[in-house]
């Protein structure tokens, strides 16, 4: 029931580590090798990669489902997500996709609202859904004797949710006040997701609100909601795993007893979001009644991220050679050095996930500092470390350092079976191979300096989108 | 639950976690250290707690200011070089303070577990405060507070400490943005020097590692840090006087923030997993009372949620919700009205046996990973529990009955025992709110 998540260092509203893990063909396959070697590029720090086994089939309905074993302690996550997120949204709409979100848990075929919470919480387990730039996801985790339950519960509302415009009101309602304590009553509320893809750009589709205009909320009604549902979330549109501690052939029965029995429906064909880059800069100011202090935030647009090409990840790694704390470049010249600014951040995707996002993605660097007075100054200085990077290159041993560091990160965000099966379910909608998840490091390893230096010109060079947040109410 | 004819699924029997394995040694400097095989990712987590109360007026902008500086160089090298050595390590190292305890936090690549304990033993037995990185710490330090102060809930939880508490260490340990502008390196030095010492101290270790060669590895790195601190016990907690519900005025607001609170059992207490579940049937899940009135009926908030959070000196209860500006009054009723059926009526058998489950699954899946198990030992470890309690803590679970809920919720969450703040727009909300409590404005 969150709308995203965020890693701006002032919002956080779902975060996630990314990452996860494993497979191959069409039936069981285990990862376990050593990251592959990449010729021509000289020995590095040996990086670990996530090891799973992954058992895959697609129902007759269409639903992709893959089953990730590992019974080291008896919890099971369950996701599915579905391939509709914000950027599908109907215009008039804004905000709807999140507030559907909301009603898959308000009833479904078999159960009246609120009770899909109490029998999750009442097997011992967790819940929650969030709402994407380009999916929507829902999950269980479950103390592992849950399993056929989560999997019911996740069917049902599959079946179908109960569509009252009693739940349409009651969670237009919810939605409002999730959008004032995370957006409208608290500083950097929003700041800069909700904002700087209006600035960036042009259509529709990747420029609204993801958390929607009150007007429009106020104006969605139970017959948008079935014409959503009827759209966008058939089996064939989704990806169901499960991870964590579960027997293949139990778990595979139960999935065909609960899913199997779907009915097969039209699978909604996934418009091309892509726009023109844009032929000169853009700029964007908000105010913020609550923010002590202004803020700027830069957006670039980014290779196609299909593949998870050389061209794409060498702009995540050069997120982290520019903001990955002390030891990265904004922070050093501009926190430590200038000090000039108190938090620098860069980060790809509107969430701050690399990997959760189809072709049109932003990367955003974005600083927060105390006197107005000197926003040239901070803007010109995030510059200068852009440039220096495009034309003085790396430093000995910094891209392994920042590599073995979001390595790292990825793995510590595959411990928790719940969160594997949700990068799992995510890979396999978003890039179509959930394998691509263990495979990350050798692709991350592939990256060279020279595509660094590469991606930080591509930046340098091209028409972004600024967005200035200034303290103090409407002018 | 009761039958049903929906078609979900009966549970399966529940399958037990594995025992863990175990291994605790107490280091001749008074360092105690519990290792911990997890497998799963080739990682490893650390959390190291010392303890940190302090009665002095300027301790929380101190402490808070040393947490931020404590990794900010040493002797061996400066804020950056400790910072790139992390990254080599593929490892994370953060510090926090509140009036407990500083604790490190911290992950590595399992390989590089030796060298994050080096890293580590490099900050706790050299850290250098040198000026101008301290000045500048001290600059962010500041505005983060200001920026933290600028948000209702931490406004309206530093106000319902110092109804709770008073003037006693527990209710100040938010800095005060001036007070962190007066702290200087020398005073970080000297805290240093008296406070972040080994004896006392607890380090829990966990990941795909052996357990003994893992102490072994903590003493190799961690058997230098020396020194015994100056012990200085916090008083007791005062007993919480019984006030009127509290506004702050915060104008334009476009929500209010509401907070309750009270005293409530600490972990080890024999009634602590019957006033668990309690607080679990009132507000502590999504399913709860609470949460199924004011969210799901009424629309008056998105996350309204209770908890009971745990401390050296004491526990407390706590409910808290961000509510629409106009229906603050009303959102406060019904949260009245939720804790007075608490405190008068039973519980039902099912919302106990749901609360049961939920509380020993929570358990169970908050300890299956690396990060969450050692977060958890390192909490236990903090009010002098040891990993056994994670064995026990489902049968103490499993014994609680209605008649203690019962009495234990009278106790506890009855309205007549906990204290009230709201942060709001006080022109719109205080005369609603005025016809329901007395208030104390300001």
């Amino acid at each position: 029931m969150v709308a995203s998540a965020c890693r701006g260092h002032f919002l956080r509203l779902a975060g996630r580590e990314t990452g996860a893990a494993a497979h191959r063909a069409d039936v069981v396959s285990t990862n376990r090798g050593p990251v592959p070697r990449v010729k021509s590029v000289p020995p590095r720090t040996r990086l670990p990669a996530p090891r799973f086994t992954i058992s895959r089939r697609v129902l007759d309905n269409g639903l992709r489902v893959l089953l990730v074993p590992d019974r080291s302690a008896p919890v099971v996550g369950i996701t599915v997500v579905y391939d509709v997120g914000i950027r599908s949204e109907p215009q008039g709409r804004t905000g709807f996709a999140h507030l559907f979100e909301h009603l898959m848990f308000q009833g479904s075929r078999h159960l009246e609202k609120m009770a899909h919470a109490r029998y999750v919480q009442s097997s011992g387990g967790s819940f929650n859904g969030s709402t994407h730039i380009d999916y929507t996801e829902y999950h269980e985790a479950l103390p592992s004797n849950a399993l056929e339950r989560g999997l019911f519960l996740e069917a049902d509302r599959m079946a179908g949710p109960q569509l009252t415009d009693e739940n349409v009101t009651n969670q237009i309602a919810v939605v409002k006040e999730e959008i004032r304590v995370n957006v409208m009553n608290r500083p950097y509320g929003g700041f800069p997701w909700l904002y700087l893809p209006g600035v960036m750009y042009e259509t529709f589709a990747n420029a609204h609100n993801g958390y929607g205009d009150f007007v429009d909320l106020e104006a969605a009604t139970k017959a948008d909601a079935s014409t959503f549902f009827r759209s966008y979330y058939a089996p064939s549109n989704a990806v169901l795993c499960v991870a964590g501690d579960l027997d293949l052939d139990e778990t595979w029965a139960m999935v065909e007893r609960h899913f199997g029995p779907l009915p097969a429906r039209r699978t909604p064909r996934r418009p091309a979001f892509g726009e023109p880059r844009p032929d000169a800069e853009r700029r964007g100011t908000v105010r913020d009644l609550h923010a002590p202090m202004p803020a700027v935030a830069l957006g670039y647009r980014l290779p196609d991220s299909k593949g998870l090409g050389r061209a794409y990840l060498a702009h995540a790694l050069l997120a982290e050679v520019l903001a990955d704390g002390d030891a990265s470049r904004l922070w050093r010249a501009l926190v430590q050095g200038a000090g000039l600014v108190t938090e620098a951040s860069a980060y790809v995707g509107e969430f701050g996930d690399p990997f959760e996002e189809r072709d049109p993605v932003l990367m955003t660097i974005s600083a927060f500092y105390p006197d107005l007075a000197a926003r040239d100054r901070v803007v010109n200085g995030i510059d200068a470390e852009l440039q220096r990077v495009a034309t003085d290159g790396l430093a000995a041993g910094e891209l392994d350092r920042v590599r073995t560091r979001l390595v790292a990160s990825l793995l510590r965000g595959l411990d928790a079976s719940m969160d594997r099966a949700a990068t799992l379910a995510k890979f396999e909608l978003v890039h179509g191979r959930a394998e691509l998840v263990a495979e990350a490091p050798a692709l991350l390893s592939a990256v060279t300096d020279a595509d660094v230096i590469d991606a930080a010109a591509a930046l340098a060079d091209q028409h972004r989108a600024v967005l200035d947040l200034v303290p103090g109410g409407d002018e | 639950m009761r039958p049903d004819f929906t078609g979900v699924p009966e549970l399966a029997p529940l399958r037990a976690p594995r025992a863990l394995d175990v291994a605790e040694r107490r280091l001749r400097n008074g360092l105690s250290v519990l290792a911990v095989r997890r497998t799963g990712v080739p990682l490893a987590e650390i959390r190291l707690r010392v303890p940190f109360g302090s009665t002095a007026p300027s301790h929380a902008a101190r402490a808070a200011l040393l947490a931020d500086c404590v990794l900010a160089g040493t002797e061996q090298r400066d804020r950056v070089g400790f910072a790139e050595a992390l990254q080599r390590y593929g490892a994370s190292l953060s510090t926090s303070a509140d009036a407990d305890r500083l604790g490190f936090s911290g992950s590595a690549l399992t390989t590089r577990l030796a060298d994050l304990l080096d890293l580590l033993a490099e900050a706790l037995t050299s850290a250098a405060y040198p000026a101008r990185d301290v000045a500048r710490e001290r600059d962010r330090l500041v505005e983060r507070l200001t920026i933290a102060r600028a948000q209702p809930g931490v406004l309206a939880h530093e106000a319902l400490g110092r109804r709770m508490w008073g003037d006693h260490p527990y209710a100040r340990d938010l800095a005060r943005p001036e007070a962190v502008s007066r702290v200087s390196a020398a005073q970080l030095r000297a805290l240093h020097g008296e406070r972040v010492l080994p004896r006392g101290a607890s380090l829990v270790v966990v990941g795909s590692l052996a357990p003994q060669k893992a102490l072994d590895e903590v003493e190799r790195a961690l058997g230098g840090w020396r020194g015994r601190p100056v012990a200085r016990p916090l008083p007791q907690l005062p007993t919480a006087p019984a006030l009127p519900v509290q506004l702050l005025d915060r104008p334009g607001s476009v929500q209010s923030a509401m907070r309750l609170g009270g005293p409530a059992l600490p972990r080890a207490h024999p009634d602590a997993p019957a006033l668990q579940v309690a607080n679990l049937v009132f507000g502590g899940n999504f399913s709860s009372r609470w949460v199924s009135n004011i969210r799901e009926d009424k629309g008056y908030t998105y996350s309204p949620r209770s908890s009971i959070s745990h401390h050296v000196l004491g526990s407390v209860f706590i409910a808290a919700a961000d509510v629409a500006t106009e229906v603050t009054a009303p959102a406060l009723m019904e949260t009245t009205y939720e804790l007075s059926r608490m405190a008068t009526l039973p519980v039902t058998a099912d919302e106990l046996e749901s609360a049961r489950h939920y509380a020993v699954g929570s358990l169970a899946l908050g300890t299956s990973t690396q990060a969450g198990l050692a977060s958890t030992l390192s909490q236990l470890a903090g009010v002098g529990l040891g990993p056994q309690f994670l064995a026990e803590q489902p049968h103490r679970l499993n014994a609680v009955s209605v008649d203690d809920v019962q009495r234990v919720a009278a106790e506890y969450l009855a309205p007549a025992g906990v204290l009230t703040v709201v942060v709001g727009d006080a022109t719109q909300v205080a005369a609603p709110l005025g016809r329901l409590a007395r208030l104390d404005e300001g």
